[in-house]
């Protein structure tokens, strides 16, 4: 303060003319100072709403997706009524839709999908937390990764050139003589060996989620606070049993909450699912046969729609695809968020 | 210590003999094993997918493939240089929009968004966006732009892009803006600094490097997307660079020649298919090494 010349002190032997130059030098710098503060809390508050803005830009885009879905579905939805959803029909040519063939397709890959990427996922977060040298975990964490970077389309390509040719030859004829004689999971994998179709879809899309679970239960296996782990392995359990009974307990929710994100990725995955799908309109119960999903339907159909109750059919196929990974999607980030207020308490 | 002689002398407290030890041992180590092969599965696949990409993809890898265009089925020495070039504007103008919009979006969230329920739902908003089906997105911009303007365009396509974008890149900001220590902000705002300059020269300045792996990220995830280009951008046959246009871009031509019976246009997807891979995982691997930043200093 001393080096502030406004505030140094008068001289006491001439009182009037020094003492009230400086008082108005100090009014001045204080009026100075109050327009800098008012402009600052002018900008401040700009800056505020200007943020706020791009922020609910984001919350805009969300119900403008789900508006214009909805508007795009009505016509569908009035002509076929609720039905739509639970009828076994897809016949652009007769201008009879029904959603049912695209949701079970979509369901049945996401499914199998789920069934193979949950054990996969957990081994290989097991290994990244548990197993692999602190060396090795960087470059082994990034190469699980770097299978989440890979484009959906990619994906598509190598299944249908170099996978589905492959699984056709070697793995359905096995499945086939072993899986395919039992008596009733056995309609599940009859009917002919094409390579592609709804079983190959379904691998397809678990190597594509098995990075999102992975990396998501790699994370909350983090969480568990060391010293649980330590006091296990002080009683004397083995590693598989701290996992067992220590991490996963404990870590539960979470691993839900990947899993539900995996299948939120599997239910909405679009372009390697059409390559694989077969793309053909008709229910099986063989897991061979070929199908079609709510994307793949969309991406084969939509640029091609030309009747006004098509284009508006499709919509309705959207809005419940959308509609689905919506809640699952809400139900594995509510999951998260318990395991992350977990975190905050250890 | 001799094995022989402890189990000799006490077989009971020998943990090897003790039967209930090892199926203890023997659940454990078949544990570690499944654990290893799934690593090992992982690994395989990602090494089978590029080896078929280096194997198929470096035939149609050619000098052609950047200086023609793609031609009609049958004619000799087709490339896939309007693709390239196509999808270079669209994701080049996708990442100057989203940029701005994500980082000052993400800005909000750290800064404003403690107890403020507003903050939070754009936060979980933002996270279902950012795994919500591309080709849902791809349908929006089509009821809303292309059905509106009444033709397919690079612009439809760069907006759905930018879509898809903009929640990757808000996501990063706010981590990496909600690491910076308080200590920091408390120091500026003791020196008087307005909540902008603080928020923007202080606390966004310290997670430079975060924020730029959020926009490569952002880059890599939208730079491979097919499936919301297929009904906003569509395709071209010939070179051209109007926005406003049906537009060439690498993911749906790459799709429209794999799924083609001729081999030529066939080898040329191959070829395309291992541009963008290699692309993509140069900028994620960039991303998490020269950028990557776990906590600002």
């Amino acid at each position: 303060m001393s080096a502030h010349p406004s505030v140094a002190i008068p001289d006491a032997a001439v009182p009037g003319g020094l003492e009230a130059q400086a008082l108005a030098e100090a009014e001045a710098q204080y009026a100075a100072l109050r327009t800098t503060m008012r402009t600052q809390r002018i900008q401040d508050f700009i800056f505020h709403k200007v943020t706020l803005v791009f922020a609910a830009s984001v919350l805009l885009v969300l119900m403008g997706i789900i508006v214009s879905l909805m508007i795009g579905a009505a016509p569908a939805f009035k002509a076929f009524g609720p039905g739509f959803i639970t009828t076994v029909e897809w016949d652009p040519v007769n201008e009879n839709f029904g959603a049912a063939i695209a949701i079970v397709g979509t369901l049945a890959t996401s499914v199998i999908a789920l069934l193979l990427a949950f054990p996969i996922s957990f081994g290989i977060a097991l290994f990244l937390t548990e197993i692999c040298p602190v060396w090795l975990r960087r470059p082994m964490g990034m190469a699980v990764e770097l299978l989440a970077g890979v484009p959906s389309i990619i994906y598509g390509m190598w299944g249908f050139f170099v996978f589905a040719p492959m699984f056709a030859d070697h793995v359905q004829p096995f499945l086939k003589s072993t899986l395919g004689t039992l008596p009733i999971i056995g309609q599940l994998f009859s009917g002919p060996m094409m390579g592609i179709g709804i079983l190959t879809a379904g691998l397809i899309l678990a190597v594509m989620i098995i990075p999102f679970i992975s990396s998501v239960m790699r994370d909350v296996f983090e969480v568990v606070p060391q010293v649980l782990k330590e006091s296990a392995y002080g009683l004397g359990c083995t590693k598989w049993e701290v996992v067992r009974k220590i991490v996963l307990p404990y870590t539960r929710t979470g691993v839900v909450g990947g899993v539900m994100l995996g299948l939120g990725r599997a239910l909405g995955e679009t372009m390697a699912v059409t390559f694989v799908i077969g793309n053909a309109n008709k229910l099986s119960w063989s897991l061979f046969a070929a199908g079609n999903s709510i994307s793949s339907t969309l991406a084969n159909e939509f640029a091609e729609a030309s009747t006004p109750l098509h284009v508006s059919s499709l919509f309705a196929l959207a809005l419940i695809l959308f509609a689905i990974t919506f809640v699952v999607l809400s139900a594995a980030k509510l999951m998260l968020a318990g395991m992350s207020r977990k975190e905050g308490t250890k | 210590m001799n094995d022989a002689v402890v189990k000799a002398a006490n077989p009971a407290a020998h943990p090897v003999i003790n039967p209930v030890y090892r199926k203890r041992l023997l659940m454990h180590r078949f544990g570690i094993v499944l654990s290893v092969l799934a690593m090992t599965f992982g690994l395989a696949v990602l090494l089978w997918i590029l080896g078929t990409l280096l194997v198929k993809g470096v035939g149609g890898l050619s000098v052609a493939m950047f200086a023609h265009d793609t031609l009609a089925p049958g004619s000799e020495g087709g490339g896939l240089r309007n693709a390239i070039v196509g999808s270079l504007m669209m994701v080049g103008l996708s990442t100057l929009i989203s940029t701005p919009i994500g980082i000052l979006a993400g800005v909000y969230l750290a800064e404003y968004g403690e107890r403020n329920k507003f903050a939070q739902v754009t936060r979980f908003v933002t996270d279902i966006m950012l795994s919500a089906p591309s080709i849902v997105i791809g349908l929006f911009v089509y009821a809303l732009y292309v059905a509106k303007v009444g033709h397919f365009s690079g612009y439809a396509g760069t907006i759905a892009l930018s879509l898809i974008a903009v929640p990757v890149v808000v996501r990063t900001t706010d981590n990496m803006l909600r690491l910076v220590p308080n200590s920091l902000l408390e120091a500026a705002f003791a020196l008087g600094a307005p909540r902008w300059k603080v928020s923007t020269l202080v606390r966004l300045r310290a997670v430079k490097a975060g924020v730029v792996t959020g926009v490569l990220l952002a880059l890599a995830r939208i730079a491979g997307e097919t499936a919301p280009l297929l009904f906003t951008a569509l395709n071209n046959q010939f070179f051209s660079a109007d926005m406003n246009a049906p537009l060439a871009n690498l993911p749906v031509v790459i799709y429209q020649f794999a799924m083609s019976p001729y081999d030529d246009w066939r080898a040329l997807a191959w070829g395309g298919a291992l541009l963008v891979t290699f692309s993509v995982l140069l900028l994620n691997i960039l991303s998490r090494t020269v950028f990557s930043q776990k906590t600002p200093t």
